[in-house]
């Protein structure tokens, strides 16, 4: 026999579900419509030849056996992922390089934050389209400004070779290092989460590396980069989820991904299977291909990541 | 050497100016070369200040293709038209959609909520792409393609983020405040608009940033979805207008350029510390 207060509590309980329900209404129907019916759907559509126009139809594993033997796929995985290699490593150097200075009490601290950050604001469309005038082979105010210098250096190299600049854009060796380029330059958002995180790190542990008479660059070593590494951490992972979905900027600079298909990334040729060749189909298998990887190298830099990142609290 | 000795500083502030200098020097070259005359984007050696500034470049940019038989504002007004009309619907469906769901998870205990906040979470590890195509094929079924309604609606349903970065801050209010409310007789309608919305304005100024943002910049989605040119966004205009010139009018482009970028670094320097809080929480507590 339920007593009185439990009762009462079986009321308050079916009040308290139903308010939870009505509140949380909008996020139930949008989960299920933009979310878990898209997930069940797409992966459905990989496993079956599927062009929207008319309805899917099954065949199996095609798609991904497709997808190994198709060198366009192959080619476009494979800039992915020297996008990402080199990127992600020389945009976590850039970034945790300017918060550390940011962070030495200089003047002016929140004047030079702001510089390094307005280039984050800018729209992917916009930054494609500056740098390809700042790229530009002849006009282009970068190797103008690079030139002098390689002439000085091959002046004083053994044999005065002729130095020139690189094409950028138009050398399909230069190109990826030209979108590495542009993507260093907008770092600020994670050089403002450095930045916060910095402020966070206990200030006793300065105080007591300074008494061992440790040098700025071993509390670097031995006190920020510790403490600072489960930011380091998040920065990293979502660097890697950034990097492999890389989209708007290479599609301004060139939707086929020229020079000869260097900068043709894997949503490029997803975008395309799906829009431009009505494969759907073909283009979901892609995308569950894009997120295995994402899961692995999550999950790894997770694991690798487990002995070297140092949470404070624990 | 150390950093905090006047000479470390002074090195530091130097290193920091030089690297400041090349990171402004890509916004500068842009309003620089958008205020020249056409053939002063082609001497060598570059030259920084232009001559005399054209401003008419930015007029011109702007009335690209007037068809004034077809529209009865010039191309880029009309794009800029059709991005604040996003933008607000979809600001406006964030913050509504999102504090409400958060609400419910943070401020009201029933079962089932730890298991529906643990795959809410769970789905913020699906790329987009993921979704793009059965997303598209929703919208085409429901015959909304070639119009605004895939860029916005969504926005009314919640989204896995903001749900997440309100949920921690509402969870911050103390429950006496709504327990009072309560024991007044006030709804929990009332207690969510009269004592944790007031409460929550810069969390959902920060939501409300953002979102601004995302919109403003989203390429892909209007790429996808918007089929007519009059209806196009800012961001697919300036794409459509630079795939025209194929690289040559580059003073023009870079006039169109400044006008899709200065609006927000304006609402950035505006709203500088929601914007810095805003990063900082999603970066720190995320």
């Amino acid at each position: 026999m339920a007593s009185p207060v439990a009762a009462r509590g079986g009321a308050q309980s079916r009040r308290n579900l139903r308010n939870g329900l009505f509140f949380v209404s909008p996020w139930l129907i949008g989960l299920s419509v933009f979310m878990l019916y898209p997930i069940v759907a797409s992966f459905y559509y990989s496993l079956c030849e599927y062009s929207v126009l008319q309805p899917a139809e099954f065949i199996g594993l095609g798609n991904y056996q497709d997808l190994f033997s198709d060198e366009l796929f192959l080619k476009s995985l494979s800039n992915t992922l020297v996008y990402a290699a080199i990127s992600l490593p020389l945009g976590l150097i850039v970034s945790l390089g300017l918060a550390l200075l940011l962070n030495t009490g200089v003047p002016f601290m929140s004047w030079y934050r702001t510089v390094f950050f307005l280039p984050a604001l800018v729209p992917q469309v916009a930054i494609a389209i500056v740098w390809l005038w700042i790229f530009n082979g002849k006009f282009g105010v970068l190797n103008q400004a690079l030139q002098p210098m390689l002439d000085v250096v091959g002046r004083a190299l053994p044999g005065d070779p002729k130095l020139t600049a690189p094409g950028w854009l138009s050398d399909p060796l230069w190109s990826k290092p030209a979108l590495v380029l542009m993507g260093a330059w907008g770092v600020g958002n994670s050089v403002v989460i450095y930045l916060a995180g910095l402020q966070d790190v206990p200030k006793q542990l300065y105080e007591a590396a300074e008494l061992d008479g440790a040098s700025w660059s071993q509390r670097i070593r031995h006190v920020t980069l510790p403490a600072l590494s489960p930011v380091i951490l998040f920065n990293f992972i979502m660097g890697i989820i950034g990097s492999l979905q890389f989209f708007a900027v290479p599609y301004v600079l060139s939707p086929a991904g020229s020079p000869s298909r260097s900068i043709y990334f894997l949503t490029m040729y997803l975008y395309d299977s799906a829009f431009t060749h009505l494969r759907m189909g073909y283009a979901s298998a892609m995308a569950w291909i894009l997120f295995l990887i994402i899961f692995v190298l999550t999950l790894l830099a997770l694991r690798l990541s487990e002995r070297h990142v140092y949470y404070g609290g624990e | 050497m150390d950093v905090r000795s006047a000479w470390g500083k002074l090195v530091v502030l130097l290193i920091l100016t030089a690297l400041g200098l090349t990171f402004l020097a890509p916004l500068l070259w842009m309003i620089s070369t958008s205020l020249k005359p056409i053939e002063e984007t082609m001497t060598l050696p570059p030259q920084w200040i232009p001559s005399e500034l054209r401003w008419e470049n930015y007029s011109k940019a702007i009335m690209y293709q007037w068809d004034r038989a077809e529209d009865v504002v010039p191309p880029f007004a009309r794009y800029a038209l059709n991005t604040l009309y996003v933008v607000v619907l979809a600001v406006a469906g964030t913050v509504i959609s999102n504090a409400l769901v958060a609400y419910g998870f943070a401020r009201i205990p029933w079962r089932g909520r730890n298991v529906l906040f643990a795959l809410t979470l769970a789905t913020m590890m699906i790329p987009f792409p993921v979704l793009m195509v059965s997303v598209f094929a929703i919208f085409r079924s429901l015959g909304w393609v070639g119009s605004f309604k895939p860029l916005w609606i969504p926005a009314w349903f919640g989204s896995a983020f903001n749900i997440f970065l309100l949920r921690q801050f509402f969870r911050t209010i103390p429950n006496e405040l709504s327990d009072a409310a309560r024991i007044d007789g006030c709804s929990e309608v009332g207690i969510f608009r009269h004592v944790v919305l007031p409460l929550s304005k810069p969390a959902l100024a920060v939501v409300a940033l953002f979102c601004f943002m995302y919109t403003w910049n989203d390429f892909i989605g209007p790429l996808i979805y918007l089929t007519d040119k009059k209806m196009f966004t800012l961001s697919l205009g300036l794409q459509f207008y630079q795939s025209q010139h194929g690289g040559t009018q580059w003073n023009m482009l870079m006039a169109a350029s400044t006008i899709v970028v200065l609006p927000l670094i304006v609402v950035f320097f505006l709203t500088q510390r929601t914007f810095i809080q805003g990063i900082t929480l999603t970066g720190l507590k995320g």
